[in-house]
């Protein structure tokens, strides 16, 4: 599972972290930052992130 | 249960019900048929970025995920009645389809002031066609913008157009604070202060009655006789549920449709509801249905509605609610539900000068927390999520 967010779209909600704090997390910057290849039993939680992001910057392939 | 489950919405709703009916393991057929000629997109953005014309049109496309690559959507078509007891839609176009589960996900559309008056020149902000119209007008040079309405999108649309340099920006409401109604007194000075200092004004207490112009608008009129001259305004004064296809089968329409705690319509277990069309009870306060139009009710409410209309036994519904309001370059973060604690506000954390959070309780308990300020402002506030999610559920 490959996971790419469109950094342009960002602006840092934060609501993926919530969903996965496996996956997303922010740094000292209050900045998004990821893990581009998780888990794969991560995949309910990267989705669910992918869902609640409202800039729907965050997308999940494979 | 098997064959075709129709979902009437075609927004945020409708595709997310779509997708969490594949994902609850679903395999018949599904329609989603929307009046909307687009695919679904994401509207926070039509009063911000595509207001300003940072964010095209075409960056607001969802991407469906693939598990409903086969879902067949029906665009630009426009359900004009259901009959429950037979199981069936109709369209516009007189064709009728019939169904083995319903999803209601037909939204909302703005409330209009019913006040004499030329309609031209008066814009709301529900679809791209809305925020390019308007647009259009705020990038006109010297152009006088009146907002009537000081929620969500009126401050939204306010904050944007000052930073389209729109030098006159007036904001009236009825109400003696903006976004009192959902924030309470504390974050409604703190706002006012705000957006009056970068330049918007405000004419507060005052109701419109009327507006000036033959053609086209060139004053707002409020109750004391006064004129607001205006090239242009916007209607930001709520939203009215899109129900009126579901009449006559003995439902209670009267704001948005009621579903009991599984988002049930009707007592019926092949029909519910999604998306701030739905009234639904919380179980996580006080069990009075409501609608909530927060971006976060159509995914939440897609979620359960699926594993409901698919067979699935499950606690009753009771989402956190959270929203997230950008104006000028300043974030409103909630959590939780402030509305039902207005009573008792406290500021947790800075002051309303600054970055400030502020905790609304009810009987004591925190029920929701909102920040004011930048972006650490915001996830300082998610600090109480947890705490929010874990609480105990609040009595009537």
């Amino acid at each position: 599972m490959k996971v790419v967010v469109d950094m342009n779209k960002c602006q840092d909600h934060g609501q993926c972290v919530f969903a996965a704090p496996d996956v997303f997390s922010m740094d000292d910057d209050g900045h998004l930052v990821y893990v581009s290849g998780p888990d794969e039993a991560l995949r309910d939680e990267v989705e669910e992130a992918a869902d609640v992001c409202p800039l729907q910057a965050i997308r999940v392939e494979d | 249960m098997t064959g075709r489950i129709v979902v009437v919405g075609a927004s945020m709703g409708g595709l997310r019900a779509a997708e969490q009916l594949r994902a609850a393991g679903w395999t018949g057929a599904i329609t989603v048929i929307g009046d909307e000629p687009h695919m679904p997109y994401n509207r926070p953005p039509l009063s911000k970025g595509v207001l300003a014309g940072k964010a095209p049109f075409e960056s607001l496309a969802f991407t469906p995920k693939a598990a409903a690559a086969d879902v067949e959507w029906r665009l630009g078509a426009k359900v004009v009645e259901a009959r429950l007891a037979e199981r069936t839609v109709e369209l516009d176009g007189g064709e009728a389809l019939s169904y083995d589960g319903l999803v209601v996900a037909t939204g909302t559309r703005p409330r209009r002031l019913a006040c004499p008056g030329p309609l031209t020149g008066r814009h709301t902000v529900r679809t791209p066609a809305d925020a390019q119209g308007l647009r259009d007008e705020l990038t006109r040079p010297g152009v006088r913008v009146v907002v009537v309405g000081a929620g969500f999108i009126g401050c939204e649309v306010a904050a944007t157009a000052v930073g389209l340099g729109v030098r006159e920006v007036t904001v009236v409401d009825p109400l003696p604070l903006p976004m009192v109604g959902p924030l309470g007194e504390l974050l409604g000075r703190a706002l006012l202060k705000r957006h009056e200092e970068r330049g918007v004004r405000f004419v507060l207490g005052a109701g419109v009655t009327g507006f000036e112009g033959d053609e086209r608008v060139t004053g707002v009129v409020l109750g004391d006789g006064t004129v607001l001259p205006a090239d242009a305004v916007v209607e930001s004064v709520g939203s009215v549920a899109n129900v009126e296809w579901l009449e006559g089968n003995g439902l209670d329409l009267a704001d948005g449709v009621l579903t009991d705690g599984q988002l049930r319509v009707g007592g019926r277990p092949e029909v519910v509801a999604v998306g701030d069309v739905a009234r639904f009870p919380n179980a996580r306060y006080d069990g009075v249905p409501r609608r909530v139009e927060h971006w976060s009710i159509p995914t939440d409410t897609a979620k359960h509605a699926a594993k409901v209309l698919t067979g699935a036994a499950l606690p009753p519904f009771a989402p956190l609610p959270t929203f997230w309001s950008d104006q000028h370059e300043f974030r409103l973060q909630s959590f939780g539900a402030p509305v039902l604690g207005l009573g008792d506000v406290r500021v947790l954390d800075g002051d309303a000068e600054g970055d400030v959070l502020v905790g609304y309780h009810s009987g004591g308990q925190l029920v929701g927390v909102v920040a004011l300020g930048g972006q650490a402002a915001a996830m300082g506030a998610a600090r109480y999520r947890a705490q929010l999610l874990k609480q105990p559920a609040l009595t009537a």
